[in-house]
């Protein structure tokens, strides 16, 4: 089964992933980017990379999908700099999984 | 206790057992569960650590040239150049089986085959920058998708690992203990009516001979 690859985020840090195949969906405020990120959980996208800024609003939505298979909802770092949060959300897993940080013990 | 709610009978202690049995294979079975999937967990998360580190530096750099591009070029030209873009992209998504955790495994596939074809612009208008920004993300895009497949896998890992433990704590602590006091309880009620069912027949012998030796006695009187 194929499916596509979909970026969402502020129009800054996705525009130049539409050169390599993906497909951008860029908004501009955390209304418009739930209504699109619900959107592109219902189907075609495997991948759904998202800006970690824009994560940070859409907590709640990407908690819904994070038990099933599919879309594998990936945070990247956007044009303004990384916050840590993609490494916070791994971080987050080993601590669901051993009951404590055992990896990074705390440190970043 | 749970011991006052079963019934002291010899098919309840049979079932109860036969109970206790399936719980004691069960938790060793989630417990090698567990550990199988711990084990692998810490692999994979590790791997995803680095990986993520990896292309989030890759990222950075990639998003760098991209502002250098802009900075340079005009807005709509810009636009213009990425406005239809030659490549499009699918993934496969099949999904590999773990200890029962169903992980997806993405393959990726190009419609345009050439090395080349992420330029979808004449190169006659557009910066070189634009040129290097679109390489670099070109570059870093297999370790992204690698990422999207082992950090939902380590996601979904950890969710199943959550779960397991919480059942193999269950039958741990709380089911295999309590079938155990539920077993005690039966067996001494049980040892307990034989006793004294044992000391009343004995004391119903003892009746029984005193009357026949009361009996004897009368007779020999009697002659």
């Amino acid at each position: 089964m194929y499916k596509g690859v979909a970026v969402i985020g502020d129009r800054d840090s996705i525009y130049g992933f539409a050169s390599i195949g993906l497909s951008i969906f860029p908004v501009s405020d955390s209304v418009e980017g739930a209504k699109t990120f619900r959107q592109l959980c219902k189907g075609e996208y495997a991948v759904i990379y998202i800006t970690e800024s824009l994560a940070a609003e859409l907590e709640e939505e990407i908690e819904k999908v994070s038990e099933s298979m599919c879309p594998a909802v990936i945070l990247i770092p956007g044009i303004y700099g990384n916050t840590g949060r993609g490494l916070a959300q791994v971080r987050k897993s080993v601590e669901k999984a051993v009951g404590s940080d055992i990896l990074f013990g705390g440190k970043d | 206790m749970a011991s006052t709610m079963v019934n002291p009978t010899r098919m309840e202690l049979t079932r109860l057992k036969k109970k206790l049995v399936t719980a004691k294979r069960g938790h060793k079975l989630l417990k090698d569960k567990r550990d199988e999937l711990m084990r692998r967990f810490l692999d994979l998360v590790k791997e995803n650590m680095a990986l993520r580190k990896k292309v989030e530096e890759g990222l950075e750099i990639a998003n760098k040239n991209f502002v250098l591009a802009k900075a340079v070029m005009r807005e709509e030209s810009l636009n213009t150049a990425l406005l239809a873009p030659l490549q499009s992209l699918s993934v496969e998504v099949s999904a590999k089986n773990v200890m029962s955790v169903e992980i997806p495994v993405f393959d990726y596939k190009t419609r345009a085959p050439g090395e080349n074809d992420i330029y979808s612009y004449g190169f006659a208008f557009t910066s070189s920058d634009l040129d290097y920004a679109v390489k670099s993300l070109s570059d870093i895009f297999p370790d992204m998708l690698r990422l999207a497949e082992i950090e939902k896998s380590c996601q979904l890992m950890a969710a199943e690992i959550e779960k397991t433990r919480r059942r193999v704590n269950a039958l741990e602590h709380v089911m295999i203990p309590e079938t155990e006091a539920n077993i005690k309880y039966i067996t001494m009620k049980l040892d307990e009516n034989e006793r004294s069912t044992q000391v009343r027949l004995m004391k119903v012998k003892d009746m029984m001979i005193k009357e026949q030796i009361e009996a004897k006695q009368a007779a020999k009187k009697a002659n």
